[in-house]
């Protein structure tokens, strides 16, 4: 299976330099929060048809976090994490990847996953704590969310070491938040990919708050882009709220990482418009002002005035897509709650290939 | 048969395996070039190349980490973590992440790693280097425990670990590395995880050790058998899972029993062995099952090592303690 190379790069700090400085960095930008087009350079090469997609996925994000957020206030949910004002950075990411490319998510990540493959039925029953939550399609590259801030950083350095001993031209990409750049596990990962020139992307959505620690209490960093530099990686950041600024990045990040160019960070601005999970109170670290200040940055608003200038996109197009959201997220809670339950001794039988005799005694109690 | 020792034997195993499957592969602190601080993979990345056996830089944690990423794609990784202290660095990759793979996914993903590490006491190491660790790993659902007495053994359960399709959390004694060399089948040799081995025949009292302690039980044995007692003593080879049976049976026979085991007393192997035996064979008890083990303390390096760790003259002393009760 290995006949890739894990040959580190030729000079120290080479594929870093020439991208993160000492100096402040500007997150790159496509479109101005008016939607108009501010760097024409960076504008990814996309057809009309693709641009539609991309805003129609945008608008079903938010319609089904929406109703999701109710969905937990009925109990027809678990654990959920909101992901409104994050669609550009969890849309726009998963675009620019072929479905060969590898994600390794944090549990907020729910929206990289389905639109990557994975049923939303399936991301509900993940929600509920159903197994089947996590038994990922074949031929879906994707893991199942993960819990420990960090540990998924690992995961992707590993899957993307593989991908290279095979000579695949794929690419992991692994996401964290603002939080996540500070775990041990996330510098490790991005030390190893470094020394072995991996083709991984590292997306932290820095949207502000761990829970409820503001970024400036998580790091003295210039910015999570310059994290980068220690582990002789390239470092971007980004305005997240941009969906053209983070297609634009991924892009050029896969690319490089296909080509054999290793590693890169990418340190996407964003905000949570909601608490951080179901039983987290925002208004308790965050104040109205600041609320609507990013409000007024809300992804969904810039990309559609682009749009809408282009002849692309109306109000009729998001009611429309609103309704095919909320009929979609109907049908698929209904399949979540009609999945047959789990059992105990299913669960037992999952622990190992080959459930072992003790285990098979326990069984008998249940 | 070649004449091995320990370490021999299990670079054996590893070369046996990097040779039949192509997805295996060999990584860890210092493995590579040099072949680990114990030589235990010396002169394999010159046989199977660098793609195959290598060195990472040093983080435990990462390294349990890329074995996982790995898993995903289709390898068989066989991380080594240098020492066994240093498995703290790495707890949440080996026990939650590899251990847990297969229930997350439903079977979708699973975790054929063998996390090797070098631990036991007795040879003047460094502190954290020498721990008996095995009680965190039996109380993880998902990952199986091994931990050889012999060379042969050690052999036939590493190739078994390897080609197992769960995590194994695999055990090398320190100081059985060198201790001794024995006769080691060649080839594609194997000894299956979960079965126990009576290496000697009693009648009396049952013995249960694992690791170096088995030899601390034999020896204990001699003595007793100065004095007309016939132990028995079961080398158990794997924790998890635990061969029960082979315990049961031989305590119809002996009616007593002691665990031996170089870790601290409390919440161990031990521990959990009486329960099973509670569970199973009470009524052929004469006498309570004792523990022989570390005292609940750290893990004294170096100096007091030899007075911490279980020795022949108390385990003959519990045995006697059962044998009159």
């Amino acid at each position: 299976m290995s006949k890739g190379s894990l040959d580190a790069p030729a000079k120290p700090g080479q594929q870093a330099a020439h991208i993160v400085h000492s100096e402040d960095v500007t997150p790159l930008q496509v479109l101005s929060p008016e939607g108009e087009v501010v760097n024409a350079a960076a504008m990814p090469n996309l057809t009309d048809e693709q641009l539609k997609e991309i805003m129609y996925r945008m608008v079903f994000t938010r319609t089904w976090d929406d109703r999701a957020v109710n969905l937990g206030r009925q109990g027809r949910l678990g654990f959920y994490a909101p992901v409104s004002g994050q669609e550009g950075t969890m849309v726009g990411s998963e675009y620019a990847l072929t479905k060969e490319d590898f994600i390794c998510p944090g549990y907020r990540d729910m929206p990289q996953l389905v639109w990557h493959g994975l049923p939303l039925y399936q991301a509900f029953l993940y929600s509920r704590g159903h197994q089947h939550g996590g038994q990922i399609p074949e031929g879906v590259n994707v893991l199942m969310p993960q819990i420990i801030i960090g540990a998924q950083i690992l995961h992707a350095t590993g899957v993307a070491m593989g991908f290279k001993l095979k000579n695949e031209k794929r690419v992991a990409i692994t996401y964290t938040g603002d939080g996540g750049s500070s775990e041990g596990d996330f510098y490790e990962g991005m030390n190893f990919a470094g020394s072995f020139k991996l083709p991984v992307i590292y997306f932290v959505q820095n949207n502000g708050y761990a829970i409820t620690t503001p970024f400036a209490k998580q790091t003295a960093a210039q910015s999570i882009a310059h994290k980068a530099l220690a582990a002789g990686i390239r470092g971007v950041k980004i305005d997240g709220m941009d969906v053209l600024a983070v297609i634009s990045a991924v892009q050029e990040a896969a690319e490089i990482a296909r080509e054999g160019g290793g590693a890169t960070l990418i340190e996407a601005v964003t905000y949570r418009f909601r608490p951080h999970s179901m039983s987290d109170d925002a208004t308790k670290y965050r104040t109205k002002e600041e609320e609507q200040e990013w409000a007024l940055r809300d992804p969904l608003v810039r990309f559609g005035k682009y749009l809408e200038t282009k002849g692309l996109w109306s109000e009729e197009d998001t009611a429309r897509v609103k309704e095919e959201a909320k009929a979609a997220v109907n049908e698929h809670i209904k399949k979540a709650e009609q999945t047959e339950k789990m059992t105990v001794a299913g669960l037992i039988d999952s622990m190992f290939e080959t459930t072992p005799p003790h285990l098979e005694e326990q069984k008998a109690e249940f | 048969m070649a004449q091995m020792n320990m370490i021999e034997a299990i670079k054996d195993a590893l070369r046996v395996e990097l040779k039949r499957d192509p997805g295996v592969l060999l990584f860890g602190e210092d493995v590579g070039k040099v072949g680990g601080v114990f030589r235990a993979t010396e002169g394999l990345q010159a046989e199977f190349g660098e793609l195959r056996v290598f060195d990472t830089p040093l983080a435990e944690s990462a390294i349990g980490g890329l074995a996982v990423g790995l898993a995903t794609q289709g390898f068989r990784p066989i991380a080594e973590i240098q020492f066994v202290g240093f498995i703290f660095e790495a707890l949440d990759q080996m026990f939650v992440q590899a251990a847990r793979l297969r229930y997350r996914s439903g079977g979708r993903y699973n975790a054929p790693i063998v996390f090797r590490t070098p631990f036991g006491g007795g040879v003047k190491a460094a502190e954290l280097h020498t721990d008996s660790l095995e009680g965190l790993a039996i109380q993880t659902p998902g990952i199986k425990v091994v931990v050889p007495s012999n060379p042969a053994d050690a052999k036939g359960l590493m190739i078994s670990a390897i080609r197992d399709n769960d995590p194994v959390f695999f055990m090398e004694h320190l100081n059985l590395y060198r201790a001794f060399k024995d006769e080691v089948p060649e080839g594609e040799y194997t000894v299956p995880l979960g079965k126990a081995n009576v290496v000697r025949e009693g009648k009396d009292i049952t013995i249960i050790a694992y690791g170096l302690m088995v030899h601390t039980a034999i020896k204990a044995a001699d003595e007793l058998a100065k004095n007309g007692v016939s132990a028995e003593v079961i080398d158990l080879r794997t924790l998890v899972p635990l061969d029960i049976d082979t315990i049961v049976a031989s305590i119809q026979k002996t009616n007593r029993a002691i665990v031996v085991q170089e870790a601290q007393k409390t919440s161990g192997a031990a521990a959990e062995i009486i329960a099973q035996i509670n569970e199973k064979a009470i009524l052929h008890l004469e006498a309570p099952v004792l523990r022989v083990a570390g005292p609940d303390t750290v893990y004294p390096f170096a100096l007091i090592e030899d007075a911490w760790l279980p020795t022949p003259a108390r385990i003959v002393k519990a045995a006697n303690q059962t044998l009159q009760f």
